[in-house]
């Protein structure tokens, strides 16, 4: 709240010493926006940052001083789990689980978006009510008999059992997003598509697919994210813990090793830095991505 | 078993009734196959793992059952018990009540959080793609993480309390303590999710044409009176979206609850909510019936709101939307062409 307050202070003064003509002929832009946007991400990445750096440091360096800098600084904690199979082991059921999704939700998310935008019938119209009132219902609502259908498909305990669920439920999300990529792709281009002698479908292959990769983009970092950050799901469909993915895997290392807090933050920096650094590769495309979903 | 594969089948078969008087060329035949080969997949997938379970909850709610065999043959049919004894219990009452705080808290800190954060954002200045990726950062990081982390920086003598300490400041008990565990819970999930909305909103923000703040420089408005009169009507459509995913997103929060308050505590340091008490109850407890029967109503409250807000709230974004108004089209000419049918028959 303090902060809330501050920021418009600080603002209306900004206002008063140059306006908005001024900060958008000037690349530099003014002292203040630049004072408030090191505010915002100071808030944004201090709690990050003390989880990478509480993994360079000893655990009674953590009790005597919490909030403090790792002096010296110690490199057990990370050498540790990177030499620990159950890291590696749970990184790559993550790694599995994250790219299938991926690939399934984009594959299926493409092919039902390519009908909802580009046959004009009553069905398409029907099947995109059905996927945006999938929207409202998360994970949540249906996980305890969902668990009970995975285990009646023989199914508990793989990550096959976490795979088609998160395809299922990253659907919706996947064909809000596309749907408005495939309807601005001008009907004109498929025409002369159509009398170059391309089927609809070869149409869908050699256009619709190419022209859709910022939407694609999107779809599929958001998927990969979602399914690398899952937890519930994992928590109930998995009990063995060879097949733990990272997350459930992060919370069993901090429960067993709860004294240990620097070894827990190692760990812990460690399990989200392939999401972080995908992203950060990728993130340019997902305001793009955003920005079309959102006008649509 | 049967019935769920049956359920399945429907609308992949209600497809093929649809399509079927229009096989009378075979054009029209070979577009209904694309079609059929291009949407069953995902139809199928999706009904079959989303659809389904919510039917079978609502079935195995009637019963009291451990979760093994079929519910009528190893369960007690129950009937509305399970829901009688979930909305008497003060535990879910309590749960239902923090959800909803949990709802308005979100949406009130994070909304004008966000749409400020993303008009600081949306002015032109160096290093604003470096600031756009950093914000975006605690939404990146997975729950399990941010619980994690915060619960250990939030301990009672842990790196923020240090750090008051030094400001002479006695930090309270973050977590355990009722007083407080509540403005935590709002304080961590702003923190993660803020970077989503302002990102929602800086793809508003530039969907807004130039040319109307050019105008209004010209008639000599101020940045402030810009932002209050061009951006923020505006932006309306991007806010209602906003608003309806948060809201959804918080009525089922269930994460970060379990994972920092863990399974018991979060009933008494006061942050239980309807998904928390649903898992401790339920799967935890291996009451599936009663797990099933928490889950419809937690089903309901989310779609009873849900379509509330889309009525009287979305419903105007969303009455433009361009496959609704093909339909109609398409109806229209079909009106006219059987009006125009009837007109030849009627001349014969």
């Amino acid at each position: 709240m303090a902060r809330h307050t501050a920021a418009q202070a600080s603002a209306s003064k900004y206002t008063k010493a140059n306006g908005y003509r001024r900060s958008s002929k000037n690349p530099w832009g003014s002292p203040i926006v630049y004072l408030l946007s090191l505010i915002l991400v100071l808030i944004c990445i201090v709690p990050v940052l003390y989880i990478i750096l509480g993994g360079f440091r000893s655990n009674s360096q953590i009790t005597t001083d919490p909030a403090g800098l790792p002096h010296p600084w110690i490199f057990a904690n990370y050498e540790a789990v990177i030499h620990s199979d159950i890291f590696w082991g749970e990184l790559v059921n993550s790694l599995i689980v994250g790219i299938l999704t991926m690939v399934g939700v984009v594959v299926l998310a493409l092919m039902a978006s390519f009908v909802i935008a580009r046959y004009h019938i009553r069905y398409a119209a029907a099947m995109y009510a059905l996927f945006s009132a999938g929207l409202m219902f998360p994970m949540t609502v249906g996980i305890t008999p969902l668990y009970l259908l995975i285990r009646n498909l023989g199914l508990s305990n793989s990550l096959a059992g976490l795979i088609l669920p998160q395809i299922a439920f990253g659907l919706p999300q996947a064909v809000i997003i596309l749907v408005p990529f495939l309807q601005s792709i001008p009907n004109e281009l498929e025409e002369a598509a159509m009398l170059d002698g391309c089927s609809r479908l070869g149409f869908f292959w050699r256009m619709v697919i190419p022209l859709s990769m910022p939407g694609v983009a999107t779809v599929g970092i958001l998927t990969f994210v979602g399914s690398w950050n899952g937890y519930m799901l994992p928590l109930f469909v998995l009990s063995d813990s060879s097949k733990y993915t990272l997350p459930l895997g992060v919370q069993m290392f901090s429960s067993e090793h709860s004294v240990d807090t620097a070894q827990v933050l190692a760990f812990t920096s460690l399990a989200m830095l392939p999401a972080l650094i995908f992203f950060t590769i990728f993130q340019k495309k997902i305001v793009g991505g955003l920005t079309g979903a959102v006008k649509g | 078993m049967e019935h769920q594969a049956a359920a399945a089948a429907r609308p992949a078969r209600g497809h093929g009734r649809a399509a079927r008087p229009k096989r009378t060329s075979s054009g029209k035949g070979q577009r209904a196959a694309e079609v059929f080969i291009l949407s069953a997949p995902a139809i199928v997938i999706f009904v079959f793992f989303v659809i389904v379970p919510i039917i079978l909850g609502a079935y195995y709610g009637f019963y009291r059952w451990k979760g093994f065999g079929q519910p009528s043959v190893t369960g007690t049919f129950v009937g509305f018990q399970n829901y009688r004894t979930a909305l008497s219990d003060p535990a879910f009452q309590q749960a239902i009540l923090h959800t909803f705080e949990i709802v308005i808290g979100s949406l009130v800190i994070q909304g004008p959080l966000a749409i400020l954060f993303a008009l600081l954002l949306n002015q032109k200045f160096k290093l604003r793609g470096l600031i756009r990726t950093l914000i975006f950062v605690p939404y990146v990081i997975s729950e399990v993480i941010v619980g994690t982390g915060w619960s250990l920086i939030l301990q009672k003598d842990g790196a923020l309390n240090e750090i008051l300490k030094h400001m002479g400041i006695n930090g309270p008990d973050w977590i355990a303590d009722p007083h407080t565990a509540m403005w935590t819970l709002l304080l961590i999930i702003s923190w993660k999710y803020i970077g989503f909305a302002v990102i929602l909103m800086l793809a508003g923000m530039q969907s807004i044409p130039e040319e109307l703040y050019e105008a209004a420089e010209v008639d000599g408005a101020g940045f402030w009176q810009m932002q209050w009169h061009i951006t923020l009507p505006l932006l309306m459509p991007t806010v209602r979206i906003w608003v309806f995913m948060s809201m959804i997103g918080s009525l089922q929060l269930f994460d970060l609850v379990y994972i920092i308050w863990g399974r018991y505590l979060s009933s008494t340091a006061g942050v239980s909510t309807m998904a928390t008490y649903m898992v401790r109850e339920g799967r935890n407890a291996g009451n599936y019936g009663y797990g099933s029967a928490v889950a419809l109503i937690i089903f309901v409250i989310s779609l009873v709101l849900a379509l509330v807000y889309q009525r009287f709230v979305l419903n105007r974004d969303l009455k433009s939307d361009e496959i609704e108004r093909k339909r109609l089209e398409r109806l229209e000419k079909k009106r006219a062409r059987q009006a125009k049918r009837a007109l030849a028959t009627e001349v014969k």
